[in-house]
């Protein structure tokens, strides 16, 4: 029977539960706890190298581009430094200047020009009508003439292309005049678009107005200010390179890295979003969460496999002691009935004994000559042996109640169970013949030797003959036999004792070695003979068993351990 | 004379009454103990008790404990074990001890009164014997 049908299912179920629980809880909590620390840890790790490898990124592209315009400006400065302002008034020279800059530089520079100090640009060489151009509104040619050397912000300017200049100012005799050039934003522009990392990583430069001075690679309208909105120009900055990171309208966490450049004037920003530069940790994440699943899966189905093996293991052995524990209370029950009857046969023997003899000697004293010719004597003396005769039967159930109760009574010796059989069927031979029942054995030879008592041998295999022949004889008809055999199987002497009688019936088949039980008439059987059988047997850890159908015929089958 | 003098020694009062009644009418001189050691003692004071009949279950000194110390003293009284418990190996160890048979409790009257007369006859056979080889020895003194 299955646990969850037994009648303790709700403990089992109880149990299972709790079985699955731990085992479930054992497994995950450490799992959930390593995982979990170990991914932060890992998480933040990952993190911080990933800051620092933008960080990195953005520093060296920052002195690159610092590096630029120094040098553009550098350029210039040489070249002012290398003609006089004489010269530069020369559209040949300053033609023959520009064309070796472009050789140098490749496309850089735009063009080239030479301002007098009133702001007209007195000689120009490049591809626009720029000459005789008054600049002396434009914010860089203020500044230069206030700060000898400029890098003006990106701006339109005359010509309707962004683009930018590098000017510097030099004096002639007492009247300054200044050197300017135009650096292609195509060319200045390349150095920060080629900053691209992932699918949003991208970079752009913005002026303190908070104006884009390069062409961002996604339409990017920055807030006007302070470099936007990425600085604030009102704290002191520590550091040239700052790190951020803030949530945009789309609920997206975006890294933003800031350099200053150019004298703070310009702010090189980085922008990524955080799931992009993260991009190989997600990945990571993905493959342990599968892990995690599937292991988590399997956990489970683990700890449910293995609860219900050991429910079930639990059940069966559960089911195999109550059966042993019955047994127990059956052999215990046998066992305290046998002292009981002990008892009772002392107890009862001896005011049988005085009865008897009591009644004995009313009948002495019936012999009397004054009681001869009472007409009641035949009646008195035919009611005293009446008594009698149930002493002895009183007698004869004790005898039997005794020799069930009494245990190990005669001496135990190795035997040959063999012998006994024939001796019984040499005993019981001469009464079998009388009821016309033929007994016949087949034995295999050279049998073990069994430990036991012969008077019980005796008894056991006598009683099992005497009902044999009991019910033959009541029976009648031909052909009837006793057969005896014996063998040895499974390491154990198997002892078969078959008639072809008429069977004992379903009903009766169940009781036939409870003491007391009989169906034999009153006064003919005490119900014990097959009782003290099962006890002898029992006691020598053997084991006796009948198979009988009605009509047919009865076998016990008797089983000796062989020691 | 009666056919045998024998000492019946059982603890069961009726028992003995019901027994000294029948055996007496049967011509048996018949002498009475409650216990093992009452037995001995009677015993003690009369030489003219020739058989015992013995239950051997009993209060204190038991059927077994009393055969044995009548062997020891008066070996030439017989014993007749009576087992009110009906145990052949009692009766067996009875017999091993000395006793001259056995008998069941019910028993027949008839089978105690042959069992009594055969060893009350032994006995006066023993001690037959006896007065003859005394006899025997005194008439051979002289040679």
């Amino acid at each position: 029977m299955p646990w969850y049908k037994s009648t303790r299912a709700s403990y089992y179920k109880h149990l299972f539960r709790n079985m699955i629980v731990t085992i479930i809880g054992v497994s995950f909590v450490p799992v959930f706890l390593v995982s979990f620390t170990i991914y932060y840890a890992f998480f933040t790790a990952y993190q911080e190298k990933i800051n620092d490898h933008l960080m990195a990124l953005v520093e060296n592209h920052k002195k690159q581009i610092d590096s630029f315009l120094s040098n553009r400006l550098a350029d210039i400065l040489f070249l002012s430094e290398s003609d006089s302002y004489g010269q530069f008034r020369d559209q040949a020279v300053l033609d023959a200047n520009l064309h070796s800059l472009r050789n140098s530089y490749g496309g850089i520079f735009v063009d080239l020009g030479v301002v007098d100090a009133d702001g007209h640009q007195v000689s120009y060489a490049g591809p626009f009508k720029l000459s005789n151009v008054n600049y002396a509104d434009a914010l860089w040619f203020k500044k230069v003439m206030r700060d000898q050397v400029v890098v003006s912000d990106v701006f339109l300017g005359l010509r309707g292309f962004p683009h930018f200049i590098v000017a510097v100012r030099r004096f002639e005799g007492d009247l300054p005049w200044v050197l300017r050039a135009t650096i292609d934003f195509i060319a200045f522009n390349n150095m920060v678009e080629n900053i691209r990392i992932g699918e949003t990583g991208f970079a752009f430069i913005l002026n303190k107005e908070g104006e884009l001075q390069t062409k961002p690679r996604y339409n990017f309208n920055p807030a006007q200010g302070c470099y936007g909105q990425f600085l604030d120009c009102s704290k002191p900055i520590t550091s040239d390179i700052h790190i951020d990171e803030r949530r945009d309208e789309l609920d997206n966490d975006i890294i933003y890295v800031t350099a200053l450049l150019k004298n703070r004037d310009w702010a090189l920003v980085y922008t990524q979003k955080r799931s992009d530069a993260m991009a190989e940790m997600r990945w990571a994440q993905r493959i342990s969460i599968f892990i995690f699943v599937f292991g988590g899966i399997s956990i489970v189905a683990m700890a449910f496999i293995l609860s219900w093996r050991m429910v079930n293991r639990i059940a069966e052995s559960d089911q195999a002691k109550e059966m042993m524990n019955k047994q127990v209370i059956e052999s215990g029950k046998l066992a305290s009935l046998g002292e009981l009857a002990a008892g009772v046969a002392h107890e009862i023997n001896n005011p049988v004994a005085i009865m008897v003899e009591e009644a004995g000697w009313i009948d002495d004293i019936l012999t009397e000559p004054e009681y001869k010719n009472n007409h009641n004597i035949e009646e008195l003396q035919r009611a005293l042996k009446q008594i009698n005769t149930q002493g002895k039967r009183c007698k004869d159930i004790t005898t039997k109640l005794l020799s069930f109760a009494r245990g190990s009574g005669s001496a135990i010796r190795n035997m040959q169970i063999n012998e006994i059989i024939e001796e019984v069927i040499t005993l019981s031979s001469q009464r079998a013949k009388y009821a016309n029942i033929e007994m016949h054995s087949t034995l295999q030879p050279d049998l073990p030797e069994i430990r036991a008592s012969e008077t019980e041998m005796h008894q056991v295999f006598l009683n099992l003959v005497n009902n044999a022949i009991q019910a033959m004889e009541k029976n009648g008809g031909s052909d009837r036999t006793i057969h005896f055999k014996s063998y040895v199987r499974d390491g154990k002497i198997i002892v078969e004792v078959t008639d072809n009688g008429p069977g004992i019936p379903e009903a009766v088949l169940g009781r036939i070695f409870d003491p007391f039980f009989t169906t034999k008439p009153v006064g003919q059987g005490t119900g014990l003979g097959l009782s003290i059988c099962y006890g002898i047997i029992r006691k020598m850890n053997g084991d006796i068993q009948v198979k009988s159908t009605v009509g047919e015929g009865t076998q016990f089958t008797i089983i000796f351990p062989i020691q | 004379m009666a056919i045998a003098n024998i000492l019946l020694v059982d603890d069961e009062v009726p028992f003995v009454e019901a027994m000294t009644r029948r055996l007496t009418k049967r011509d048996v001189e018949i002498h009475a103990a409650y216990s093992g050691e009452e037995a001995l003692e009677k015993l003690a004071h009369s030489d003219a008790i020739e058989v015992v009949i013995l239950d051997i279950k009993m209060p204190g000194m038991d059927g077994i404990d009393t055969l044995r110390e009548i062997k020891r003293r008066f070996p030439l009284v017989e014993v007749i074990m009576l087992t009110g418990h009906a145990t052949v190996e009692s009766g067996i160890e009875g017999m091993k001890l000395g006793a001259f048979d056995y008998l069941m409790k019910p028993c027949d009257i008839t089978d105690l009164v042959e069992k009594v007369q055969a060893a009350a006859r032994k006995k006066r056979d023993h001690e037959e014997k006896i007065i003859q080889a005394r006899i025997k020895e005194i008439t051979s003194r002289r040679t």
